[in-house]
């Protein structure tokens, strides 16, 4: 591979009718903060977080899962069958025809992937919501394979860690959609009576029922730097209210500074965060080096 | 006078002549009117049971958010004796969109939990139109933990639009009250009883509506996002909200069918306005009813079949 292959393959493949899905359309990215323009594959090394400005870009939930496990091994967890589109619904498009292009797009069943494997030593349960599948909203496939998640958490007797990107709660499914708040409270209970650790890790953006429910139940909650995260968004406050909204309002920042997370933490930090968290709460020795670093603070 | 529904003409035609007649022979006591009185008075009664046996999603919708629609307080001055409202989260300060509090209900006691929408103007600002911030979804929680501790059964009375979106409500955590206040609901080792009496209003709802047994009255709906909102998101067209009360599936009918609730407690003809007094009755049967059936399983098996209760919703469809 060279630079030329680098720029030439995904065009030739698109002419052969071979889409690549691990390359994006747009070989070049803008950073929305700074307009400054990065090359896809100088994006992806640095976890999708600009090099320059240290904007987080939203990250697609199956490199999350690669990035954050050990080696970047960990074991899928099956998406559960459930009913498709109960409601029968239609907008302006078919739920279904909705459901088929995400489905198409982005080789997943729905927004949930998970996996268990071990992060830094640490065997947990990650759940990723992937926001490219219809902006990461929660219905009955979703909640399912929360619930399942959960569960082979516990039997595992192992951590949770979650990473909520969503919009909220999926509109084409109706109340069953937010059937989903009680029913994945239940589950994150069920986590916590097991004497389980349950870590949630906001990402840009958290929003609506997904917020209203396990997003906002962690026992430790981390988010990205500059994360969008609230109930409900900034249209409808400005529609109900008529003024203009505070600048940072429902930032990670703003939620640190309000009380409602316990830290703003960098992408290339999270892993090292989880497992140092995790072992604590689970009363694991720290590792050698990790040991070593921590009596030389106490010794400063 | 009655507020008449755009779609109640022909009922509002019939009882404005009605009226007419019964004035006319006020005026006059030579003119018997009373024939005529008497058929318009069976066509009127007529023509509103034909209406209501057929009401649309968005008429539904309609005669739920009816002004002179019963709200809390109508049923908690009907259905509970000695009712005493507690206020505050303490925490940060009291809501009086949501009402909590304690109360006999046919003679046992019980916390009672709810969204007051007002009646009037002034009342209406009082209780937010019933839409509740964090402190409101916090003193709920305080009630709930409270009759857990004391083993009382909770009823709660749920009628909102939703979860009030303003800044306080956001930087003082709606979505985490909200989640609590759920959470709360399923760990709770008392009854829990809920009835959506008007709106179910997504979030706003769900939070205190989260109960062992979940009723609807038969003109109340439950959604996940008000009709406006759906067809503002999803149609980009506020004024498509007739549409999407229909391809939502917001009414009680819808909801039984999808096994989310356990039933529907049925109106008078005209809808629970015409007849307040009935129809809170009937609610009190139902929920007195589930009440002493829950009452009769001990605390850990309430709660493990409350769970399992949610679990089980979506997997039958």
């Amino acid at each position: 591979m060279n630079w030329i292959t680098n720029y030439v393959r995904p065009k030739i493949n698109s002419m052969l009718g071979r889409p690549d899905r691990d390359v994006p359309e747009n070989l070049w990215i803008k950073c929305p903060e700074t307009g400054e323009m990065v090359f896809h594959r100088d994006l992806e090394e640095n976890k999708w977080v600009i090099p320059a400005s240290g904007y987080h870009m939203k990250m697609p939930a199956k490199a999350r899962l690669k990035d954050l496990f050990d080696d970047g091994v960990y074991e899928a967890l099956q998406q559960p069958k459930v009913a498709q589109d109960p409601l029968k619904f239609r907008d302006s498009k078919k739920y279904t025809d909705r459901l088929k292009e995400s489905r198409t797009k982005t080789d997943l069943e729905d927004t949930i992937v998970a996996g268990v494997g071990k992060v830094r030593g640490v065997k947990l349960v990650a759940v990723v919501h992937e926001f490219s599948f219809m902006a990461g909203s929660l219905g009955i496939a979703a909640g399912e394979a929360i619930i399942k998640a959960f569960e082979r958490a516990i039997a595992e007797k192992c951590p949770l860690v979650m990473f909520p990107a969503s919009g909220g709660a999926r509109m084409q499914e109706g109340i069953l959609s937010l059937m989903q708040l009680p029913r994945t409270t239940v589950a994150v209970e069920m986590l916590k009576e097991a004497g389980l650790p349950y870590i949630v890790v906001l990402t840009n953006p958290t929003t609506g029922g997904v917020t209203a429910s396990y997003a906002m139940l962690g026992d430790i909650h981390l988010a990205e730097p500059g994360a969008e995260i609230c109930f409900a968004g900034k249209r409808v406050i400005e529609q109900t209210i008529r003024e203009k909204l505070p600048e940072g309002f429902q930032t990670s920042e703003y939620l640190l500074e309000h009380g409602m997370v316990d830290m703003v933490v960098k992408r290339h930090d999270i892993p090292e965060t989880l497992a140092r968290l995790l072992k604590i709460l689970m009363k694991k020795p720290a590792a050698a080096s990790v040991t070593n670093g921590a009596v030389a603070i106490a010794a400063q | 006078m009655h507020n008449y529904l755009d779609f109640e003409k022909p009922i509002s035609d019939l009882e404005g002549k009605i009226h007419e007649l019964k004035k006319l022979k006020e005026e006059d006591e030579s003119i018997d009117t009373s024939d005529e009185v008497g058929r318009l008075e069976v066509r009127a009664r007529e023509a509103m049971a034909d209406i209501y046996s057929k009401l649309s999603p968005w008429q539904k919708t309609q005669v739920a958010r009816h002004p002179q629609r019963p709200h809390f307080l109508d049923y908690a001055r009907q259905l509970f004796e000695e009712f005493t409202p507690l206020a505050g989260d303490r925490k940060f300060a009291e809501d009086e969109a949501i009402q909590a509090g304690l109360g006999r209900f046919r003679g046992e006691a019980v916390a009672i939990i709810g969204q007051e929408k007002g009646n009037d103007t002034k009342s209406r600002l009082k209780h937010n139109f019933g839409s509740a911030r964090p402190e409101g979804y916090r003193k709920a929680i305080r009630v709930m933990e409270m009759a857990d501790r004391f083993g009382l059964p909770v009823i709660t009375l749920i009628d909102t639009a939703g979860a009030y979106p303003g800044i306080g409500a956001e930087e003082r955590g709606q979505a985490e009250a909200i989640a609590r206040s759920t959470e709360m609901c399923l760990n709770i080792r008392v009854p829990i009883v809920s009835v959506v009496l008007g709106e179910g209003g997504s979030g706003g709802a769900i939070a205190i509506a989260t109960g062992d047994r979940v009723y609807m009255l038969e003109h109340a709906i439950y959604s996940v996002i008000s009709p406006e909102g759906a067809a503002s998101i999803l149609w980009r067209d506020s004024t498509r909200a007739k549409e999407a009360a229909s391809n939502m599936k917001i009414t009680a009918e819808d909801l039984k069918g999808f096994g989310i609730i356990d039933g529907i407690i049925p109106e008078p003809v005209g809808g629970a306005h015409r007849d307040p007094a009935a129809v809170i009755g009937r609610t009190g049967d139902v929920i007195a009813a589930a009440i002493k059936e829950l009452s009769a399983k001990p605390g850990d098996q309430l709660r493990k079949d409350r769970r399992q209760r949610y679990l089980n919703i979506g997997r039958q469809l």
